[in-house]
This record gives structure tokens, sequence and C-alpha cells, in this order.
């Protein structure tokens, strides 16, 4: 019985740490509907301060005195970040945000290595709460203790702080309706900011209390990030409390959890957030959100197909990419194939997202499940190529058609987490299945037949697929059904009065946008001979979302750009230097606020300043210049 | 019109990577490197030391055969496809001779399959993974550290004399974890068939909740316990672990945690008496880990960690076999490394001709508390090549291609 | 009421949220080519029942007939296929696609073409599409962007795109508020004359009594939940409940009101 006792308060130590970290991203969401992908880096950066101010100055003080400070230092840079940086996109088009706090997270991983070093830190163990508290011959350590009080002592001083503040008021009136409160003509900014520095103050908190109980290292931010963001999720975006109860729930489910199955740990939250969202789409305590207010920066340029002009210099382009083998070696052959395929997976992303409206956290899912879906036919059943790269994808369609039935019951935010959830256990399946999937090791030896295995024939295999997906996408997003998407995430309300069936249209979608992935992932599979965990993983997913961002989520040809752009950096980022994250990060830092709308988005702003009489008088008269 | 600007844009892109393929230089001879630089800097920065001081000495020493030994070096950024990126390029653009490093075993592996695939020698550095020797093995992979396998029948010989019947695991839930386990349980089930396996748990890598975990083993009452997490994830266990006493009294057998990478940051917490394998460079005597360790310190001014060895040695065997092959034809080298005995600041190495695993080997030994810092004491060095299944066997797990 | 079978009729609706009483034991029909009026102060209920009536929303009791069948509980996208457009209070259109294309979504949607991945969706039904933007006053402006129109041609649009299914019957949720005076009566005109061109039936609410009075064959008032007074515009004026009504809401319709600016 001590025994149940002593796990059950073991869960609730873990839990205040994450509710700490979970309740800032919470808060930060709430107000400024900004999915804080850097939340996991002030939490690192309040680790590795509190670390060097602890270390610094000795006893009780130095200790308890060091952790706070941390704690508000960051929260201070926090603030440098929101005014510096997010200030400049709020009115950027959705996720742009997370694209912004996407690249800082890079930059601060890079940069704590190098400020920090590369090994890991030992933390000083709490001054008071070093050793262990003996319950019934059970040890329960007393910083254990002390952070199962410090949760909920924290819940209560952000609800005083919510209930009995003006402050507090004014943050909950704009959790619920942003509009409203700036009508009030209450300070916007300076609300938004405060708002930032008390979740990052937390955050960093969470981190800074790590340390007498883990190594401070320069991976950490990962590590909590995901999770944080799924106990978020699980307990309704913007409530402290839900954020409270679903930290609770999911360490304690893990507490119990590997008594009787020892492996599930590592996709025990996804499954809760999963079964949570089915059962209740708004996580346990979040309200049902009101209808998607419009983006702000929702570009008013309609999308149109290509002129006769632009086709034929499209064709001329793609002739010209075709030459390719005539100049370029094995190497930039191989690395043309590999930009190919990230186009197509681009492409099939930005389908979703920017047509459908949907944007995935999880594409990657479908992306390695076409990957390993070649690699299964291949290796077991032993099919030539060809069929395997034609039948490969359709296990990413079925699995698309799997998860994107329940996805596409939610929406926003919750659509985004529901996807990563099935993403991750997806990728844990595949990661721990190791008699079917070969685990971490892969399945290797999936190396392309010799019709196909020079560069060159590679090369024009893939840049062969990838014309013909993104041409295939581009006909469907200009056709009919495109139009029924489009008008599905214009406006449900519009869509479902003339007759619009929208779940079973944005169904249709994701399972089209997953098999599309599914080709690009088959493809891959061929180019590097193998198929690995990591095809699943979310730093892909991550990757395919910064493609479209990057690119311009409002256009049509955006994936396209942004997934060569994205793709050719990275590889010679990573091939010229060990700080590709530091270079990479701080270089879609500058195109978020630079170039908010991405780079075809600014290309089309452009064009269309320099033609401003003939862009107003065309308004009437002729078909307008428009975005694309 | 847009298409026709990022397609030229494209062109272009791979225009200028294709010119990188400069013409080979005569005069030198050049190796590609591949490690997870930015992943695992606090593995693979000491590992670019100590390969950076081989080659400076295999140049000071006139090169291979007059030639000069130039190591091109690529960050992979742990993840297997960028490392096969990584590969083609140094391959194909950079002209390598050999392609030589790694860490992880699913790199290892991905590497070793690209290399089976382009025909290009491999020297694998750090992998632990059996299968890149034997299941998945292939004739252009050879491998330096000493594998899974027999780091576990090191283990199990100290193991196996505890009197502890009752064992419990702990290991991080992927491939490396999972191997580890199932080979350390086979081999100490038959040294000791009258021990019980009684918990098992398998934190995510990277991931542990160490509370939960430490009160769950501690639960099932085990005599003993395998460890083979490492990283954070030891630290954070060794810290609930202490706090909660679960490794008082019991014996605790742990997988790489005398290795100065792993021993150094867990300082006053290290707890004492677990038999582990790891790097006492410390306690070694012997002329060669001298000069080696003097070197080192003396360039670097910092002592060495195990990567430090690996990539030193990396570095030397590559150089031993290019000089012997004298050619940078594949099929020779292969040749000229299959039963090639190199010197080894541990001594001198093979490179088994059954299965391209080198016979390094390793330092077991048990944890201790010296001035406030984790070491290796009682600690002997066992050779690889006493560690390694009959050469019957060797074949049966070795897939003849 | 005619004996004929109603094109709509509406029977004893009722719909509480947490106990307060949005709509009470609503009764009524509509037939077609008539144009109704569901007139009432602020919080009567008027919208409550409009997205009953189309699906939005679900009664609590009652029944929705439409040409006999029963639509209560039905989708609106099912409503919408038995033949009856919406407009809304405010306005809900596809902003960032041109207005022809807001128009042709509901045509490619009536075509049952909605699942067609390989048509030019632009080419579709463009004649079509044009003439229904023309009946609206529209045609001038099918290329341009939705998101960029003013409020009144918002409207206008979302009538064209309401009269994309042939509908039978019409429901306009406040079709002219935000317009200017002149605006309003131009767009009930023509939606009047459609409807008797067509014989649609029209079902509206409205705030401002100038078209109500005008335009309406009947009107029905609602107060709090329950209809307090129906007939024809005449009728409804002279009745002393409706009047109590709105003068309790400060909105006076007399000969005063009517010279001035109604809003």
């Amino acid at each position: 019985m001590a025994f149940y006792v002593v796990q059950f308060l073991t869960g609730l130590a873990s839990a205040a740490s994450l509710f700490l970290v979970a309740s800032g991203l919470s808060i930060i969401f709430g107000v400024t509907r900004i999915v804080n992908f850097a939340h996991g880096a002030f939490y690192m950066l309040g680790a590795y301060i509190a670390f060097t101010l602890t270390e610094q100055f000795s006893g009780a003080l130095g200790f308890w005195g060091g952790i706070v400070v941390a704690a508000a230092i960051v929260a201070l840079a926090g603030v440098l970040v929101e005014i510096v940086l997010l200030r400049r996109i709020y009115h950027s088009p959705e996720l742009f945000q997370l694209l912004a706090t996407f690249g800082l997270t890079l930059m601060v991983e890079d940069l704590v290595v190098l400020i920090w070093g590369p090994d890991d830190l030992l933390g000083r163990r709490a001054p008071g709460f070093k050793g262990a508290i003996d319950f019934f011959g059970q040890n329960i350590p007393s910083y254990d203790l002390f952070l199962i009080v410090l949760g909920p002592v924290v819940l209560a001083i952000l609800w005083l702080l919510f209930q009995r503040t003006r402050w507090g008021i004014l943050v909950r009136a704009a959790t619920q309706d942003r509009d409203m409160v700036a009508a009030l003509g209450v300070n916007q900014k300076w609300l938004f900011t405060s708002v930032f520095a008390v979740g990052v103050f937390l955050a960093a908190l969470g981190g800074a209390l790590q340390i007498p109980r883990d190594a401070v290292h320069h991976a950490m931010d990962l590590r909590v990030i995901v999770e944080v963001f799924v106990v978020v999720v699980i307990g309704g975006l913007g409530s402290i409390v839900g954020a409270f109860v679903a930290a609770v729930l999911v360490s304690e489910l893990n507490a119990f959890g590997i008594l009787i199955f020892p492996k599930i740990s590592i996709i025990l939250v996804f499954l809760v957030m999963a079964v949570v969202l089915i059962i209740r789409p708004w996580g346990l305590f979040g309200k049902a959100e009101a209808p998607a207010r419009r983006t702000p920066g929702l570009t008013v340029n309609p999308w149109r197909p290509l002129t006769s002009g632009e086709r034929l210099a499209a064709l001329a382009a793609l002739a010209v990419a075709a030459a390719l083998p005539l100049v370029g070696g094995n190497y930039a052959l191989t690395v043309g194939a590999e930009i190919a395929i990230f186009v197509i997976f681009a492409a099939s992303l930005h389908f979703l997202m920017s047509v459908g409206g949907l944007a995935s956290f999880g594409h990657a899912a479908y992306f390695g499940l076409g990957a390993y879906g070649v690699a299964f036919l291949a290796k077991m059943a032993g099919l030539p190529m060809i069929l395997c790269l034609l039948l490969g994808p359709l296990l990413g369609c079925v699995g698309a058609a799997v998860f994107g039935f329940f996805a596409v019951q939610l929406s926003g935010v919750y659509f985004a987490m529901l996807t990563l959830a099935f993403a991750q256990i997806v990728w844990s399946i595949a990661f721990q299945w190791v008699a079917v999937t070969g685990g971490d090791n892969g399945i290797l030896g999936l190396w392309p037949e010799s019709w196909a295995a020079s560069p060159s024939h590679f090369y024009w295999l893939s840049l062969g697929i990838a014309a013909a997906s993104v041409i295939a996408l581009r006909i469907a997003i200009f056709s009919p059904f495109g139009y029924a998407l489009r008008a599905t995430r214009d406006s449900l309300l519009r869509s479902e009065a003339v007759g619009i069936d929208a779940k079973r249209i944005q169904w249709t979608a994701f399972v089209i946008a997953g098999t599309v992935a599914g080709v690009a992932g088959a493809l891959f599979a061929y180019l590097k001979g193998s198929v690995f965990p990591d095809n699943l993983g979310i730093s892909l997913s991550v990757d395919a979302l910064v493609m479209v961002l990057l690119g311009g989520v409002e256009t049509v040809s955006g994936p396209v750009i942004g997934a060569i752009v994205y793709k050719a950096l990275n590889i010679w980022l990573v091939s010229q230097t060990d700080l590709s994250k530091l270079v990479l990060g701080a270089f879609i830092v500058v195109i978020v606020v630079v170039f908010p709308k991405g780079i075809v988005g600014m290309l089309e702003a452009f064009t269309q300043r320099r033609r401003p009489s003939s862009a107003k008088s065309s308004l009437v008269t002729s078909p307008i210049e428009s975005a694309e | 019109m847009r298409r026709s600007r990022y397609f030229i844009g494209a062109a272009l892109a791979l225009l200028t990577g294709g010119m990188a393929n400069s013409a080979l230089a005569q005069s030198e001879i050049k190796i590609g490197e591949i490690n997870s630089y930015s992943l695992l800097p606090a593995f693979t920065e000491p590992y670019r030391k100590g390969w950076q001081l081989a080659l400076e000495e295999v140049n000071a020493a006139g090169g291979i055969n007059g030639k000069k030994l130039v190591v091109i070096s690529k960050d992979d950024g742990g993840k297997p496809a960028d490392a096969q990126t990584a590969a083609n390029e140094l391959v194909s653009s950079e002209g390598v001779a050999m392609l030589a490093g790694t860490f992880l075993s699913n790199i290892g592996l991905a590497v070793s399959d690209f290399a089976n695939q382009k025909k290009v020698f491999f020297l694998a550095a750090e992998p632990l993974t059996d299968a890149i020797t034997w299941s998945k093995g292939n004739r252009y992979t050879f491998r330096l550290r000493p594998s899974n396998y027999m780091q576990a029948a090191m283990l199990v010989e100290a193991a196996a004399k505890l009197p502890a019947k009752r064992w419990a695991t702990i290991a991080p839930n992927y491939e490396y974890g999972q191997s580890a386990v199932a080979v350390f349980k086979k081999l100490m089930s038959e040294k000791r068939p009258d021990i019980q396996w009684v918990d098992e748990q398998w934190p995510p890598q990277g991931k542990i909740d160490a509370g939960p975990v430490v009160q769950a083993v501690a639960a099932a009452n085990p005599e003993a316990i395998l460890n083979v997490t490492f990283g954070a994830d030891l630290v954070k266990l060794v810290r609930e672990g202490n706090t909660r006493g679960l490794f008082k009294n019991r014996a605790v057998v742990s997988f790489l945690t005398g290795e100065p990478e792993y021993l150094d940051p867990l300082k006053d917490e290290t707890p004492e008496g677990w038999i582990v394998t790891g790097y006492p460079w410390y306690s070694i005597k012997s002329p060669e880990h001298d000069k080696f360790l003097k070197a080192y310190q003396a360039k670097y001014n910092d002592y060495p960690r195990l990567g430090s060895i690996v990539g030193y040695q990396t570095i030397k065997s590559a150089a031993a076999i290019l000089t012997k092959a004298g050619s940078t034809d594949p099929e020779k080298l292969i040749a000229a490394a299959e039963g090639l005995s190199v010197g080894s600041p541990f001594g001198e190495i093979t490179f088994r001709k059954i299965d391209h695993q080198s016979t390094l080997g390793a330092f077991v030994g048990k944890t201790a508390l010296k001035d406030g810092k984790g070491v290796m004491v009682e600690s002997s060095y066992k050779k690889g090549s006493d560690y390694l299944p009959s050469d019957a066997e060797v074949e049966k797990l070795r897939l003849k291609q | 009421m005619s004996n004929a079978s109603p094109l709509l009729s509406v029977e004893r609706l009722t719909k509480s949220y947490g106990g307060i009483h949005a709509v009470r034991g609503v009764s009524f029909e509509l037939r077609s080519g008539e144009i109704l009026a569901l007139i009432g102060p602020n919080g009567a209920g008027k919208s409550t029942c409009f997205d009953m009536l189309n699906g939005q929303n679900t009664p609590d009791t009652g029944r929705i007939r439409l040409l006999g069948e029963d639509t209560t509980g039905k989708k609106p996208r099912e409503v919408w296929r038995l033949g009856v457009g919406r407009t809304f209070q405010i306005t809900a259109t596809f902003p960032t696609m041109t207005v022809r294309e807001n128009v042709q979504v509901a045509l490619i949607s009536h075509g049952h073409q909605l699942f067609n991945l390989w048509g030019s969706a632009s080419g579709f039904a463009t004649a079509e599409a044009g003439r229904l933007l023309d009946l609206v006053g529209m045609g001038s402006y099918a290329d341009r962007a939705c998101g960029e129109l003013a409020y009144g041609d918002l409207k206008r649009l979302e009538l064209a795109v309401a009269l994309a299914n042939q509908p039978k019957l019409l429901l306009m949720d406040e079709p002219t508020a935000g317009m200017a005076p002149r605006e309003r009566i131009d767009l009930m005109r023509l939606t009047a004359r459609i409807a008797r061109e067509q014989s649609i039936g029209v079902l509206f609410t409205e705030h401002d009594m100038d078209v109500v009075f005008e335009h309406a064959d009947r009107v029905l008032v609602l107060n709090r939940g329950t209809l307090i007074a129906e007939g024809s515009p005449q009728e409804v004026r002279g009745n002393p409940q409706v009047q109590a009504v709105y003068l309790g809401e400060g909105l006076v319709y007399d000969e005063r009101h009517r010279k001035g600016a109604s809003a």
C-alpha cells in the first residue's frame, strides 16, 4: 500500500514540473494565440542560467535566489523577444509565430552549447531538500514533496492573479475575446508583453527547478516541449486548471502505467491526448472555440491558374532542371532528387494546410508510412521497384484515411495537435516494434533497381514525379473539389449553407495529402536506400511546415519555392558548419520578420506594388492581378 | 514566371554543388568523416580532438606513403538521412578514399548500407550495434569500438560472479537498449541458469521519468540491477536512485558508465561500487597509453575521454589501412584491412577477417568516489578478442552476401 | 391560409438555453411566393428561429416541414439540398475567392460536382453564375475579390449565392442591415421581384420597419421567444401589444420616424 502512495506522490512531483511549464504555454496561447515553440528553449535557458547562478552563489539564499533570478532573467529575455520579434508578426498569417519561435529554438540550442559547452551539467541539490523521507519503508525525496506543494501553490497564485487583479481580469477577457479588450481601450501591446513575460517566467522557473534532479543539457528543450504541448491541449488551451489536471493525469498514468506496461511511457501522453481530443475536442477544460475569426493577414487576392505564358515559363524551367545531369555531378543530382522529393512533400502539406486551412503538425507520418510501405513491399514481399513505388504510398493513404477521419472533426490548434499525436503514435510503433520495423536501426538495403540506380536516372525519376505531383495538386486546387475545399476553409458556415459536407471534403483532402506525402516518402526510401523512424518524426513534420510557411502559406506556388530554398539551404548548411541550427534559425527569424508573407507572397506583393495603377483599374474591368 | 525563377535558382544551387567536385589532388589522400557533432557534442568534441591529434601525427610521420592525409569532416545532425547526404557528398564531390566515423547505431548502419551500395570502404568508429558486423554486416564495413555483445560479455563475466539471483533491468526503449538487455540476459542465463529476471523498465530514450522508474524497480525488490541508460537519463536515474536508496545493498551492472563522458557529469553523486565498462585514463599504466595521454594533454590541455581514444584510433587505423593498401581502391583497402594489426593506446588490435570487427577492448572496473569526482577503480583491460563468440557462431550470425 | 399544403410549416418550435427560453411554441406557415417578415426586438428569438429553420440549430421540441417533408433536425446542407437558400445577419462568404467563384461554389455543389478533382472549376457554369450575378446587379464585380467588397455588395452576393440552387424558400436574416437606405429599397424590391417571378417563398427578419411594411405580405412579431402577433403589415402596425413592445425598446415606427433615417 505504501508503495502505491509513494508512486502516486512521485507522479505528483513529475506533474508539478510539467504543470509549471504547461501553464506558461497555456497563458501565452490563450491571450496571444501564439503557439510558442520556443517555450522549451526558455525552459532550457532557465535551467542553464540557474545552474550558473547557483554554482556562483553558495548557501540557501544563493540557490533559491539563483532559481528565481534565473527565471526573471529569462522572462526579461522573453520580453525582448516579444517586443523585437513577435510584435512585428502578430498580424502575419496564422502559424507564422510558430515558425518564428521555431527558428528561435534552433538558435538557442546551438547558443547554449557555445556558451556552456557540450557537456551535461550537474546542478546543485536544493539546500534543505537533499535527502528523502521514510514513508513506511519507502523513500520519498524531500524535493519531490517540495514540488508537490509548489504545484498547487503556483496554481493558487495564478488563480488569484487572474481572479483578483485588474490585469488578470483583462487577461481573462482577452482570452475570450481579443478584439473586445482592444475595444475597451486597453493597451493591447503591453498586455501581450506582460502575458508573454509571465508565461516565459513560468517556463524558466520550471527549468530552473529541474537542476537538483536532472542534468542540464542542450536537448532539454525538445524533451519537454512536445510533452508540454500535449498537456496543454489535453487540459484545454488557455485553461490553467486544465493544464494542472492534465499534468497530474499524464504523470499519474505514467507512474502507474509503467508498472503494468513498462514500455508505455513513450506513447502514453499521445494516446491520452488522442483519446481526450476524440471524446472532448476542446480538451478537458477548454471551451469550444468561437468560429475561427478570419486571420487578419489573410490575403484578399484570389488564386488563379497559371496563364499560358506562365505555363510555358514553368515548362522551360522544368526543362532546365531536367538538364542538370548534363552539368551536375553525382552529388548535385542526389541533392536535386532530394529537393524534388521535398517539393512533393511540401506541396502535399500545402494542399491540406493552405488550400484546406488544416495545418497538420504530423504530416511526416504519411511520408514515413509511404517509406515503410515501400520497405515492407520490397523486403518482405520482394516486389519490383515500380510496384513498390505505386503501392507503397497506399500505406500513407490508409494511415491518412484512418487518422484523418478523426482529425478533421477538429480544427485549428486542436487539429494540429491531434495530427501530432497520431504521428507520434506511428513513430513510437516504428521505433519500438523492432521485430517488424527494425526499430531505431531501420530497414536497410532498399536501393533502386538498375534502371533507376544511376544518380541521373533517379534524379529524372524524382523530378518527373515531383512535376507530376505538383501539377496534379494544382489541377486539384483549381478543380471543383479545390473550390469546395477552399470554401470550407474560408467559411464553414457558408459552405455548409450551400450544401457542402465540410468534414467529408476535408477528409478527402487529408487522404489526398497523405497519399501524396506517401509518394514522396516512397521515393525517399529509394533515394536513401533505407527507412528509419526519423522519416515519421516531429522534426520532419516541422520541416514541412517551415517549407510551406517560408514559401508563403497564402500562395499556390509557395511550397515549391519554400521546399527548394529550405532544403537546399539546410543541406548546404549541414555540410558547411556544425552550427547549422544557429544559422538556419536566424535565417528563419529574419525571413519571418522581413517577409511575413513568405518568399512567394513577397514576390507577389512586389510585382503588385510595381504596377499600382493597373492593379487598381483592373479591379473592375479585367481579371485582377492576383496572387499567383 | 515565378516557376522559372525557382527552377533556375535550383539549377544554380545544384550546379555550384557540382562544381565543388574538384579534381582529386594527387598529393593528397582524403578520408571522409561523419559524426553527430551538433546532436552529441559531449561525445563528439573529444572524438574530434582525438582524430585531429592522430591526423597531425600521421602527417608528421610522412603521411600515407608520402602523400598528405586529409580528413574532411561532416555533421549528420543525428539523422541517418542527413548522414547519407553527407556520405554522398564526401564520396561523389570530395572524392574521398574511404568513409569513417559515426556514433549512433542507426547512422552507422545507414552509412554502412550506403558504403555497401556504392562500394566504398567504411570504417565505423563508434556505433555499438551488433548488426553492423553481423546480421547486417557487409564486406565494405569495418568497426573499431567493442560492440554491444563484447561489452555485455565483459560485464557478464563480472556479473556472473555476484551472488545475486533476482535481477531487474533498466534500459532505454530503443534498439540499443533492447539488444543490450537481450544479449546480457542470454549470456548471463547461460552462465547462471539459477537467476530470475524480476522486473524490466523501458524508459523512453532521453525522456526518463526517473522517479516512477526507480520506485517500480525498487518495488520488485531485485538483488541486482542492470542499467543501460546513459547521458542525461543516467544522471536523472542516479540522482533519483541515490535519494530513494535504490542502490543501497544492491549490485548494479552498468553499460558504458565508466566512460568519462558519462561518469564525469555525475560528480559527487557518482554511485559507488557499480560494475561498469569504461575508460579510466588516470590509472592506465602502459607506454602506448602514456604516449597518447601526453600528446593529447599537451595539445589540448584537457584530459581525454573515450571518444578521444576512438577518434584517435579511427584515423590511426585508417592510415594504417591506406598505407598497407598503397592504393585507394576499395577492394585493395578491404584486403589490406582484413586481419590487419595496428598499435593503439590500449595495445595492439586486429581487424578480424571473419566479421571486420576490431579487437579493441574496454576496461571493466568499479565506480568509486575520489575527491568529489567519480572514478573507476579495480579496473582491468579486457581484450576484445576474448569476448567474441566462436567463429562458427559468427559465421552463422553474419549473413553472406 | 390556403388549403393547399404550405411551402413551410412550423409547429410549436421551442428552444431553450440553460433555462432561458429563446423560442417558445412558435408556429406559422409560409406559402410559395409569399414574403413573410419576422420582426421583434433584439433578443426576441428571431435568429434562433432562423437557425432552426435551416438546420444550423436543433429545436428542443416542435416540427418543421418543408413541402410536406419533415426537416426537423436535418443538417444545413441537407436542408439546402431540399431547396432552401439562406443569407446571414453577418454575411458569410468566401473572402479569398472572387465574386464569381463564390457563386460557382454553390453551383458546383448544386450540380453534385463537389468531388470532381479533375475539371476546371473556373469554367464551371460561368453563364449561370453570370446570370445570377447580373440578376442581383453584381455582374460587373464578377472578378473582384470578395474580401474587398463593400458590405452592401456582400449582401447582394449572398442573395445570388442563395439563389444558386433554384430554391423554393429563401431565408434572409436581416438582409438589409448595414446598407444605405437607397440600397435597402433596391435589394428588397429585387428580392420581391424574384420571389414573385419564381414563386419563391421568402422569410426575412428585419429591424427596418420601412422595409418590413413596404415589402412583407405578412408579418410575424416575436417577443421573448413567443409570437405575439401575426397579420398583414397594417394589422400588425395597429396592434397595441406590438406597439408596446417596440415602445419599450425605444423604437418607434410612427410617421415622424419614417421620414428620418431608419437605423
